[in-house]
């Protein structure tokens, strides 16, 4: 399959044989031409942002909850500095992207051209990879490599930057099939070998824990599917990054909930004295291991992962298994079935009485209040309100997105996309426009804060042209909480440039938009708004007000070891009675 | 667990060994990263070393085969081997690096480095330069009445030996290639 066109056509036939229907946004000199191929066609939907930041989001969330890689389009200069922030996500999160960046004609490039930026040297460092297509010949080639390498091993974002003149030039269009792509196969199967020690391990330990990640998100439905059924048939407990929530459904029995700084006690305690870890496609991020040298002193930990770096990078493991998880779980599940299904119950039995002791601690109670509204209750009547529905979760970055990590269940992977490794905030409000162009029926609710939400919060206008009813759940607590948390914590209370000083009036900016804004501030009123919300047929902003001065709890101070967890005073009342550690 | 004696508050210590304990002893080692000779290559290999902190102390590139779109980097880099286990990986996850070899564990390897001296010098001093050029196997690629510009080629520890008796004879100036380095033996690693 080959004739003749021009890039900008190329652009658009490579992405349609790709099995691309959505791309995000925004034009300008630099991609007219591929705009113009845009508008002479059907088959696939360009979403117009109001900035380049918000489009890359925006792609992030259609990724995450599709499982397809989501797809990008800026202009030269502005337009491809304004995705770096996103392409820095995608990159620390793992998200197949394939953003494509207009670029000055291929004669003027290093001329300091209207428009010109270094886009390839800019990007180099937030992408997996990026390219610079000069020779029009080359450039079919070229993107459905890039589709190639944003979606396979450990997935990223790729950008592709296209000279005007090579958008306008004739050449010939191959397609998907004659792609060189040899060149890059991570591999995916696990060692055998390795795979059986580990099952070994497995018969034996006394207190093993599962440690998963979004590696397992990332390696699909099939992976969280096989996941269940080892973590249900040997009886091990599981916790997960914030990154893999889902994987493993919350109302699983096994579960232990979120681990990390704001990960639960019973979660962190039984990572701290484990005799097994394993881990499955999590990276011992420093918000999971707090003080690297007390990180679960006694146990023989594993590690599966599909990128060779990320093993032996922080914690040095004993077995290291390089593979997609998917596969190494299959080989897994098979040997030990062929082994006898052992596990060693009586230890199991024990550790179990320990985990269900920790679980005592009720680390997430919290004083509620009659008169306002607790951010922490304001997420349980949400979760009691939505689930069971055909949900699906972003949030902003901040303490609104810990709470959100700990009081809201998610029993399938795909359904909660949040910035994890960047901490973006205003990731999430974009992102949920993303989630709902992926899925026009889906109930999709970002749970923000004031301060992130106001971010990217120009995407309003996008929302209203695409007919997007996303729920824009704002816990308002008039601070940057998270910031004020550490500075009560940490900063003897001064609160340095911390609080959300001339505040809009959500509701009237809703209707500006021609959105329903809904406020709300007694909790008696809470459940009737959070009703109201689900319920109207259109865009929500909801403005949640909220106590101002409530703390994220429980919390690992950075650089503790894990055993040594601040909780709330209730928790810590019941703690120190009891003398559970 | 206790019982193996494990070492307090020590990650790098197992508590239980299915592999090697790395040393925490920083050694030199001698890389060769086969890359696909597209642009933005090298700096993309550059920018691993300078964004993840680690050292460079000699690098050489070049294309070794023009119909394969092949180059060859040689990086002399520092570290401990949980430091080179990590720049190895972090190398090998770069899309158009092909290959990554540690030559200094891998093999026993050849390395060498070729160097241009100009000595600037007249009577006795000259004569001396030219006589230890001649103990260090080094060529006279140019001369004039006051000068002369050797070339010589050895490990680094040659060349630096060179040049630490050629300052006092009036060294001006050195050019040096950095380390070119390749597995001895019939295997092509």
């Amino acid at each position: 399959m080959s004739r003749q066109m021009t890039g900008a056509e190329m652009v658009v036939q490579a992405l349609k044989d790709q099995g691309v229907d959505t791309i995000f946004g925004y034009p300008g000199g630099a991609v007219l031409p591929i705009y113009d191929a845009i508008f002479q066609q059907n088959d696939i939907k360009h979403i117009l942002v109001r900035h380049e930041q918000a489009a890359v989001h925006m792609a992030e969330g259609y990724a995450r909850s599709t499982g397809k890689p989501g797809c990008v389009l800026v202009t030269s200069g502005p337009g491809a500095t304004n995705a770096v922030t996103g392409l820095t996500d995608a990159l620390m999160d793992s998200i197949p992207l394939v953003v494509f960046s207009g670029q000055v004609p291929t004669f003027m490039i290093g001329t300091d051209g209207f428009q010109e930026a270094d886009t390839i040297g800019i990007t180099r460092a937030c992408t997996k990879h990026n390219w610079l297509v000069k020779d029009p010949a080359k450039l079919s080639e070229t993107i459905h490599q890039a589709f190639h390498v944003a979606t396979s091993g450990r997935p990223g974002p790729v950008l592709v930057d296209l000279p005007k003149d090579v958008q306008f030039a004739s050449a010939e269009y191959t397609g998907p099939k004659t792609a060189r792509t040899e060149h890059y196969q991570p591999k995916v199967k696990g060692d055998l070998d390795a795979i059986t020690k580990l099952v070994e391990l497995m018969e034996k330990a006394e207190r093993p824990i599962f440690y998963t990640g979004g590696g397992v998100i990332n390696s699909g439905t099939g992976a969280s599917q096989l996941l269940r059924e080892v973590v249900d048939a040997t009886g091990f407990p599981i916790t997960s990054t914030l990154m893999g929530l889902g994987a493993y459904p919350a109302s699983g029995k096994n579960w232990l909930g979120m681990l990390g700084m704001h990960g639960l006690y019973e979660a962190n305690l039984a990572m701290h004295d484990c005799d097994l870890m394993i881990n499955l496609g999590a990276r011992f991020d420093d918000r999971i291991t707090g003080r690297v040298a007390d990180f679960s002193p006694h146990s023989i930990k594993a590690h599966v992962d599909i990128d060779a770096s990320s093993i032996n990078k922080i914690i040095q493991v004993d077995l290291p298994i390089l593979g997609d998880i998917g596969h190494v779980l299959e080989d897994l599940l098979k040997v030990w079935k062929a082994r006898g299904r052992k596990t060693n119950k009586e230890g199991l039995g024990k550790w179990w009485q320990k985990i269900d002791e920790w679980k005592k601690v009720r680390c997430l109670s919290y004083t509620n209040s009659d008169t306002i509204i607790k951010p922490q209750y304001a997420l349980q009547r949400l979760e009691e309100l939505t689930k069971g529905r055909d949900r699906y979760i972003t949030t902003e970055v901040g303490q609104h997105q810990m709470w959100a990590a700990q009081f809201l269940g998610f029993d399938a992977p795909n359904r909660w996309m949040t910035s994890g490794g960047l901490g973006t905030m205003g990731y999430g409000f974009p992102a949920s426009i993303g989630v709902q162009i992926a899925h026009p029926e889906s109930l999709v609710i970002n749970i923000a804060g004031e301060a992130s939400w106001l971010m990217n919060m120009q995407e309003m206008g996008t929302c209203t042209q695409f007919r997007t009813p996303v729920k824009q759940f704002i816990l308002n607590n008039e601070r940057l909480g998270m910031v004020r948390q550490w500075q009560d914590l940490l900063h003897g209370g001064r609160y340095s440039q911390s609080w959300s000083e001339s505040l809009p009036d959500f509701v009237k900016l809703a209707e500006a938009f021609g959105w329903k804004g809904i406020v709300v501030s007694d909790p008696k009123e809470l459940d009737d708004a959070i009703m109201e919300m689900i319920e109207y047929d259109g865009p929500v902003l909801f403005d949640c007000l909220v106590e101002k001065h409530e703390n994220c709890f429980p919390m690992i101070p950075s650089g503790k070891p894990h055993n040594d967890m601040l909780l709330s005073a209730d928790a810590e009342a019941f703690r120190g009675g009891a003398a559970l550690v | 667990m206790a019982a193996l004696n494990i070492k307090k508050g020590s990650t790098s210590h197992s508590a239980y060994d299915l592999r090697d304990t790395h040393s925490d002893v920083e050694r030199s080692h001698t890389l060769a990263v086969i890359v696909e000779n597209e642009p933005g290559v090298l700096a993309r290999v550059i920018g691993l070393f300078s964004g993840r902190g680690y050292n460079i102390d000699s690098l050489t590139v070049a294309e070794i085969d023009h119909k394969g779109h092949r180059s060859r980097i040689t990086i002399v880099t520092r570290g401990t081997e949980a430091v080179i286990e990590q720049i190895r990986a972090q190398l090998g996850r770069i899309v158009p690096v092909h290959e990554v070899h540690d030559l200094t564990t891998e093999a026993s390897a050849v390395e060498r480095e070729l160097a241009l001296f100009k000595v600037a010098a007249t009577g006795e001093k000259r004569v001396e330069s030219l006589r230890l050029a001649d103990i260090f196997r080094a060529n006279v690629v140019d001369s004039t009445l006051e000068s002369f510009v050797f070339e010589i080629t050895g490990t680094s520890e040659k060349i630096d030996a060179f040049a630490e008796l050629m300052r006092p004879l009036g060294l001006v100036d050195v050019a040096r290639t950095g380390v070119a380095a390749l597995a001895r033996g019939v295997g092509n690693l």
